[in-house]
């Protein structure tokens, strides 16, 4: 829908659209990332629905001006429920020549470009690598797109002329200028963000005070300007009612920890080694000192899963937090906890692989490793959360599967929900569901001899505190003697104690929720099965496609390991089941091994997310073949 | 109030049921007694004890203490006891491990254990060979050791570990022996004693792998030579009829002949536990061939002082920062800073 209206004083359109996905892209020290957070935070502020989708290059700065330090922040917001960052953008500013060429194949055709002039004089053309002589500005390669060139940096100089400041701090507001243009063009406030830089600078009002000009400064610019001509309104959206806030996955990781330790009545430790992207989930845990929260930054990745063992051994609830090459790292590690039979939470925030492979882009790539990484026989459950704002209810679901089934439980994350946010209906204490823990504190026999191996219904075995008097006891890596603990070699029992630790595992499936579609029927013509963080891209298409009428329907899994009771029946409502995933088809091989069914894979391995129109495309091919 | 009394537990009551598998003659036999035999004395209620072991024959250990114990990993305890301990700080936290396990697979958790101090005792039994995988050279093994993964020899430069330890910041680095019984049984108590992390190397001897490797520091005929025990605020004294003196030039140690030399037991070095430039130098009488000029090998507390403790500090800025901030109810938690209403 749009439509046109003027303004008095300027002529000015303002056209109305359901959704924009705008994307800041600049060199690494432009503040692109602080930009793009304050945008959509006031977005979402004003009621539209966002999803976010921050995408830097792992070099912390690299050489300015080029092509490898370009830093890009996506937001998509609309008035109506936004699934996924947006496969290309509406509006582009290019803070330089670099991010220009970077950014520029995804804008879409007709689209803005808000380009910093001085961000394409020749040095920078240069470092871009354009030839010699050539400016995209200047040389009619643009005509597609609607470009307005803004000298930002020049302007940002005159509008601190006289504040005194030096001229790397004046450089460093020039993405408030940007800023308080894109405020004026999509109808938004800057007090906001005002009040965000107030707190930020609280003890220097000088640069405080110096942002706020800048801002404001580039809103009037926009508002004034005759090249400003198009304004964007976008209604708040239909969301359902209640209270939100903005969350990106990791900060919802921690915060689903911190509450499952609260609900548990279970103290919080985390043992984690710094390693991007799941570094965050440490920083923001280390904040909680004053609710207990022991955080431990480990020598290594094995000291971080061995220090968590230990917390609970000692009777805490332990985390470990990690990615892929952390992961490798941990699996002896882990192979000890199933063995010992004690809870814990690790949690991978997946990144493209193998090795160091691209540490600040998304994969789903370690799936099979979290299903089987392990020497031995060794299941473990695995969960999958599919938002940022769902990394929250996973991260609780981790928790208490863990310490409810006394078993080392893996959270699989990726970079793409970690790093994006979203609006997040935040639920209240009283909501959350209890976790139950007890621990043993006398003698479980009739004759007077602990069995720190003797199982309950659900095949778990006590947890034993040291400290609790009369409950002494070994526990270790060796193979154990069915309930005494002991250390045995016997053939036999390592065979019952081996299918003992697995059907614990099965067993979770009794404790789980059953499959059923997110979107469609329980019967079609082609399920779209996913996992993970594509879930917003799948939700958004196939929501699209069924209201034109296809038949297709949607099941997201979150549980992995042990899967849904009900799956293998589900799935057979459906002539053909489609697995998209960031990997080469991992959920594939399960899912066909498990239930004998010809699934069809498609994967995309590129460090991104599924676009929207590829994975529409995939679908229509099943859809018309037989 | 009603007083409990309770009758003093014996070494017999940290003895568990398990039968121990050492090999005959094991050194191990004596550290497991020397431990069973200290522990009534601690002062520490029995289930708060928790034993951490790895991998190796030493790691075997935790199942023969009737304590709360886990036998982990290779290489690992010392990572599996920070987390023990920083989860509870009451307990009373023993690592045993090996040399290969210490020092090799384990070596970085070695190292940072020492540097962040938390309050644990270390035990390494150093036995200077691999014997649960029946007899390779360890990070310990003396250069040119023949062992079945080094049939002409080893060409590796082993481990100091008391100078590995002290270069870590060890706050307590000790050193004792299987074979003196007396001894290891004082090092123990000083160890428990210790706020911080204890680091105690025990010469251990593999009847089987490497036998009589540290002899020459108990036998009768050569002990008096070989070996010098230190004790605080005495001077270095050894030799057959304690006649040989360790006095400093500059910083440079000398052996002088007391009798002889006619010098006042005052002007040789009196060991100092608290000063690591001494212990430093101290920790490097190391030299495996022994000749007229080479010192003896030193036992006994070789540096000890008290430092800033990582559980200790854990808990006091947890502490601190509730004073200053108060918990944040779950819901503030919940809701964050910044959040919009839609109706």
């Amino acid at each position: 829908m749009e439509t046109v209206e003027k303004k008095a004083g300027k002529t000015t359109e303002v056209r109305e659209a359901d959704r924009v996905v705008v994307r800041f892209s600049g060199d690494s020290g432009d503040g692109m990332q602080l930009t793009g957070m304050q945008f959509s935070d006031t977005a979402a502020l004003l009621g539209n629905d966002i999803s976010t989708f921050p995408d830097y290059p792992s070099e912390i700065r690299a050489p300015i001006g080029t092509v490898a330090g370009v830093s890009g922040f996506q937001v998509h917001f609309g008035s109506k429920e936004i699934f996924t960052s947006g496969d290309e953008y509406d509006v582009l500013v290019a803070m330089n020549a670099a991010a220009l060429k970077v950014d520029l194949p995804k804008l879409k055709k007709g689209g803005f470009i808000i380009a910093n002039t001085a961000g394409f004089d020749k040095k920078n053309l240069g470092l871009a690598q354009y030839p010699e002589g050539v400016n995209p500005l200047e040389d009619n390669s643009l005509t597609n797109y609607t470009v307005l060139q803004v000298d930002v940096t020049r302007l940002t100089k005159e509008a601190l002329a006289d504040s005194g400041l030096g001229t790397k701090e004046i450089e460093r507001s020039k993405n408030m200028f940007v800023l308080g243009v894109l405020f004026w063009m999509f109808d938004k406030p800057v007090e906001p963000t005002i009040k965000f830089i107030e707190e930020k600078f609280s003890k220097k009002p000088e640069v405080a005070l110096a942002n706020e000009k800048t801002l404001r400064a580039g809103w009037i610019y926009g508002e004034n300007t005759e090249i400003f001509t198009t304004q964007f309104k976008v209604s708040a959206a239909k969301l359902p009612a209640g209270e939100y806030r903005s969350i990106t996955g990791n900060h919802a990781t921690a915060i689903g920890l911190i509450a499952a330790a609260e609900k548990s009545g279970l103290p919080l430790f985390l043992g984690s080694y710094p390693i991007t992207p799941a570094t965050d989930i440490l920083h923001e845990l280390s904040k909680y000192k004053a609710n207990g929260v022991k955080t431990l930054q480990a020598e290594d990745e094995i000291a971080g899963i061995c220090s968590a063992i230990g917390a609970s051994y000692a009777g805490n609830l332990a985390i470990t937090t990690t990615s892929g090459p952390g992961m490798a790292l941990k699996t002896e590690a882990l192979g000890l906890a199933t063995m010992l039979e004690i809870p814990l939470v690790v949690v991978n925030v997946q990144r493209g692989g193998p090795s160091t492979g691209l540490p600040t882009k998304t994969e789903q790539s370690d799936l099979l490793m979290a299903m089987h990484g392990r020497h031995g026989e060794a299941p473990l459950p695995v969960i999958a959360a599919s938002s940022p704002s769902d990394c929250f209810d996973m991260a609780y679901e981790a928790c208490r599967i863990a310490v409810e089934h006394m078993t080392p439980v893996i959270l699989l994350t990726d970079g793409y929900i970690a790093n994006g946010s979203e609006p997040w209906l935040f639920p209240s204490e009283d909501k959350l569901a209890n976790i139950s823990v007890k621990f043993l504190d006398k003698i479980n026999s009739d004759n007077g001899v602990l069995l720190p191996y003797k199982r309950n219904e659900k095949l778990v075995r006590p947890w034993i505190k040291p400290g609790t008097k009369g409950l002494e006891h070994r526990i270790g890596g060796l193979e154990k003697q069915n309930e005494t603990g002991n250390v045995s070699y016997d053939a036999k029992n390592h065979e019952t104690m081996t299918k003992l630790r697995a059907a614990k595992i099965e067993k979770i499936a009794d404790f789980i929720p059953l499959a059923k579609p997110d979107s469609g029927k329980e019967k079609a013509k082609v399920l779209v099965l996913g996992w993970g963080s594509t879930a917003g891209s799948i939700k958004m298409v196939v929501r699209e496609m069924i209201a034109e009428g296809a038949d297709v329907a949607h099941v997201h899994l979150k549980y992995i390991n042990p899967f849904p009771k009900n799956l293998g029946e589900l799935l057979k409502g459906y002539d053909k089941v489609l697995i998209p995933e960031m990997n080469c088809g991992q959920l594939l091989q399960l899912i066909r091994s498990k239930y004998m069914v010809p699934a069809i894979g498609f994967s995309k391995v590129q460090g991104l997310p599924f676009t929207t129109s590829e994975l529409k495309e995939k679908i229509n091919e099943l859809l018309v073949t037989k | 109030m009603e007083t409990i009394t309770e009758n003093k537990l014996t070494p017999k009551d940290y003895a568990s049921e398990m039968e121990v598998k050492w090999c005959p003659g094991c050194g191990d036999y004596s550290i497991l007694k020397q431990v069973q035999t200290v522990f009534p004395d601690l002062g520490i209620p029995k289930e708060n004890f928790a034993f951490i072991s790895g991998i190796g024959c030493s790691s075997r250990f935790t199942y023969y203490m009737d304590t709360y114990g886990m036998h982990s990993i290779h290489g690992r305890a010392a990572a599996i006891a920070s987390g023990v301990k920083a989860a509870n700080p009451d307990l009373s936290v023993w690592i045993v491990s090996g040399d290969g396990d210490a020092l090799s697979i384990g070596g970085n958790h070695f190292i940072h254990l020492m540097r962040k101090n938390f309050d644990v005792n270390y035990l390494v039994f150093n036995n200077q060979i691999y014997s649960l995988t029946k007899g390779q050279y360890s990070p310990t093994s003396e250069r040119g050791k023949v062992t079945k993964s080094s049939p002409y020899g080893s060409i590796e430069e082993p481990f100091n570990p008391s100078e590995l330890a002290l270069g870590a910041k060890a706050s307590f680095v000790a050193r004792t022996l299987d074979r003196d019984p007396k001894h290891m049984q004082a090092i123990l108590k000083r160890a428990h004693a210790h706020k911080g992390t204890s680091f105690v190397e025990v010469y251990q001897n593999c009847p089987v792998f490497n036998d009589t490797a540290f002899f020459a520091f108990s036998d009768k005929e050569t002990k008096k030579e070989e070996a010098i025990i230190v004790e605080h605020g005495k001077p270095l004294i050894f030799g057959q009829n304690e006649e040989k003196g360790i006095k400093f030039e500059g910083l440079t140690p000398v052996i002088v002949n007391i009798n002889e030399t006619g010098i006042s037991p005052n002007d040789l070095w009196i060991h100092d536990e608290k000063d690591k430039t001494k212990a430093n130098i101290l920790s490097r009488f190391f030299d495996t061939t022994q000749s007229d000029d080479m010192f003896p090998r030193p036992f006994g507390i070789i540096y000890a002082n008290e430092r800033p403790i990582y559980d200790e500090n854990l808990v006091a800025q947890i502490d601190n920062v509730t004073a200053k901030k108060g918990k944040t109810p779950l819901n503030k938690i919940l809701s964050g800073e910044k959040t919009w209403s839609i109706n």
